[in-house]
């Protein structure tokens, strides 16, 4: 498990065996890439060894037995291994993309052989990224972020070479390509929803339901009554499908954004409700005390050390809500709305089957979503940076 | 807890015991909502009415008729409490339960798909979780996206996935339930993985002393000890399922189901309607959520897990 560093000793003495996967896949995948250059890549290809009509692929499937049999016979391991892999891995889906692209609906076995292998070298370089054990923090982090990035990668790859050589129809299932070219070709209405949907109707209700909350949540503190009264029902409501009272909002506040704004008040108002109603009872007996042996009162005692020891709770509310709150506007908008928004635009080309705009809609949303979240945690980080969670 | 109580209120009246538990309380703030109702109501509805009045030439209505009438229009603003009753009751009890006016049988639509969304989801999410916690290549690349995927407005692909599968000739339940399947698999996957990896080292350890396979430690000590956290995503997940079942519903255009009922109200401007549908939502999602919490209790003290 723990060997110095690969680099170290001579290659021989260090050969550490390949699990019996990876052993398995690798096998696998060496075969299969030797056997597919007499296989027909598309369907055109009368003669066998259809492989060589396609240089690039060509010259990867040459490239990928080049790295995989010395991968499984162990001289090449660790480092440069992985590197290997990544480069063939990548090279083949490129060459495979092209084919597809060129003659689509034709693909016959051998493509598909060559997408299998394709897919073996990427798992493997994946084996090999979670293999690593990197000694700088930097490295770390990046090694944590490449290897979902990789997976992330190979889904779309995927996605795009069965969508386009098994010829799929684009109301079905467009492919990431053409929801990429949708996506630059109409920035224009993308960006009119965006703003319409998350700069209206989703902040003003994220901070008018948040704020709203967390004030409620303190005077209800302030009322032992309350609070035993309040959570228990906050607690049920946080569990009902609130996003049913789209349609009310949207009768009383009319179709533009109020009323989105409005079902995204009620819906992010009751977890941020019961968690700083939670996390005001945080502090335990000893800090109270503390508190007021320095006779601190309510205020000071408040602000200084109940609050401060309830922004984890409050962060986790805000974290939940940012998803919650933008689910709510686009929902809300299939009730009703004037001629732009997310909802929208999702609900109106499903109809039309315009199947590309709708995943360049989601892909906005998904993106603005993740983007939200993320500005949360990093005020978050900042925020609470005395707690365990954030000092690691 | 009782000590403190009595010791607080030396009077020790009935009616302060009953306030010093929740039950007093809640009651209490269940009791301020339907007021405020009420009024909401009152107020709401106010403005339309005095536009009948005017329209009819009734000349300053005393009060109480003014507020009696707000309370029984056909499509009020805001319907009041008991309106909503009288509705609930009609559409349920009064309603053969095959009727497509009755709330059961609408009711009944959604909970199977949501049902069938839930077990689906919670199946997948067991899976998942299983494999993300033997592989650490699954562990280090897919559960990132897993995690990621909650900040996505997930629901906003649901009337795509209903055309598209429509599309292709399934129609039915099975696309609701597969929108229920997405939304419930997440929290049960992330649960899961968290409860799969809670027994602590000492006890793998134990495990590996006794020469036990990885699939008999998964038996007999992994998956018994995230059972806790099994229930815990488990009332996450069912509640999430409904959201999507009744979210499910709403693209196909009002045929059935709660979310139809909440989509024709809004098309009609039946306010009564919706408002029942909404609150047969919220009395299922309320079930479904106790249901789960007391086979949690039971399984929980069979278990040996509850104190």
């Amino acid at each position: 498990m723990s060997t110095p560093h690969p680099s170290l000793g001579s290659p021989l003495a260090e050969r550490r065996r390949l699990g019996p996967v990876k052993a398995l896949l690798a096998a696998l995948a060496l075969v299969v890439a030797v056997v597919a250059t007499m296989l027909p890549i598309i369907a055109s290809d009368t003669m066998a060894l259809g492989l060589f009509r396609h240089p690039l692929l060509a010259i990867a499937a040459l490239a990928g037995v080049i790295v995989l049999a010395p991968y499984l016979l162990r001289f090449l391991q660790g480092p440069p291994a992985m590197l290997a892999l990544v480069a063939v891995s990548y090279a083949m889906a490129f060459a495979l993309i092209r084919i597809a692209g060129g003659y689509p609906g034709q693909a016959a076995s051998g493509f598909w052989a060559y997408v299998f292998v394709a897919w073996a070298l990427a798992w493997l370089s994946v084996e090999e990224m979670a293999a690593l054990t990197p000694r700088g923090a930097v490295w770390k982090r990046l090694l944590a972020l490449a290897i979902p990035l990789t997976f992330g990668a190979w889904l779309l790859i995927l996605w795009q070479v069965l969508v386009v050589g098994f010829a799929v129809p684009k109301v079905l299932l467009p492919p990431p390509s053409d929801i990429w070219v949708r996506l630059l070709t109409s920035p224009a209405v993308l960006w009119a929803d965006f703003r319409q949907t998350f700069l209206k109707g989703v902040l003003v209700g994220y901070a008018i339901g948040c704020g709203s909350g967390f004030l409620v949540a303190i005077l209800v503190d302030r009322v032992p009554f309350l609070r035993r009264g309040l959570l228990p029902v906050g607690n049920l409501v946080s569990a009902l499908p609130i996003i049913g009272v789209a349609p009310i909002m949207v009768m009383w506040f009319g179709f533009d954004w109020p009323s989105k704004a409005a079902v995204v008040v009620i819906m992010t108002f009751f977890p941020m409700l019961v968690n700083t109603v939670t996390g005001l009872a945080a502090a335990d007996r000893m800090q109270l005390d503390l508190m007021h042996t320095y006779a601190a009162n309510y205020p000071q005692t408040l602000l200084k050390m109940r609050l401060p020891m309830a922004m984890p709770f409050v962060f986790n509310a805000l974290k939940i809500n940012s998803t919650l709150a933008l689910i709510g506007a686009i929902v809300a908008e299939f009730f009703g709305t004037p001629i732009v928004g997310m909802g929208f635009r999702i609900s109106t080309e499903v109809g039309r089957m315009n199947i590309d705009m709708v995943w360049a809609s989601i892909a906005v949303a998904a993106l603005a979503g993740s983007l939200f979240y993320g500005l949360v945690t990093l005020v978050e980080r900042a925020v609470t940076f005395w707690h365990p969670s954030v000092r690691g | 807890m009782t000590i403190e109580a009595a010791a607080a209120s030396p009077a020790r009246s009935p009616f302060a015991g009953l306030m010093q538990g929740t039950a007093g309380p809640v009651l209490v703030v269940i009791a301020a909502i339907i007021a405020v109702w009420y009024l909401a109501a009152v107020l709401l509805n106010a403005p339309f009415q005095r536009d009948i009045y005017k329209r009819g030439g009734v000349e300053d209505a005393p009060l109480v008729q003014l507020v009696a009438d707000t309370l029984s229009q056909e499509r009020p603003v805001l319907p009041a409490p008991h309106q909503v009753a009288v509705e609930l009751w009609d559409t349920t009890a009064n309603k053969a339960v095959t009727s497509k006016r009755s709330l059961v049988y609408h009711g009944g639509i959604t909970l199977s798909s949501t049902l069938l969304g839930f077990v689906l989801g919670t199946a997948l999410g067991i899976g998942l979780a299983i494999l993300v916690v033997h592989s650490r290549v699954l562990d280090k690349s897919l559960m990132p996206w897993v995690i990621s995927s909650q900040t996505i407005p997930i629901l906003a692909i649901a009337p795509m996935i209903i055309v598209v599968l429509n599309a292709i000739g399934i129609s039915g339940l099975l696309p609701k339930a597969m929108i229920s399947t997405y939304l419930s698999f997440f929290p049960v996957t992330v649960g899961m993985v968290k409860g799969l990896r809670s027994p602590e080292a000492i006890q793998m350890d134990l495990m590996k002393t006794y020469s036990a396979s990885p699939a008999q430690a998964l038996w007999k000590l992994r998956l018994p000890s995230a059972m806790p956290y099994l229930f815990a995503s488990m009332k996450v997940g069912v509640a999430a399922s409904l959201v999507g079942a009744i979210v499910g519903e709403l693209p196909t255009g009002a045929v059935a189901g709660l979310g139809a009922r909440l989509l024709s109200g809004s098309y009609y401007g039946q306010t009564v309607q919706i408002w029942s549908a909404l609150i047969a939502a919220a009395v299922l999602a309320a079930a479904l959520v106790a249901l789960i919490g007391m086979a949690e209790r039971l399984v929980l003290k069979r278990m040996g897990m509850r104190r």
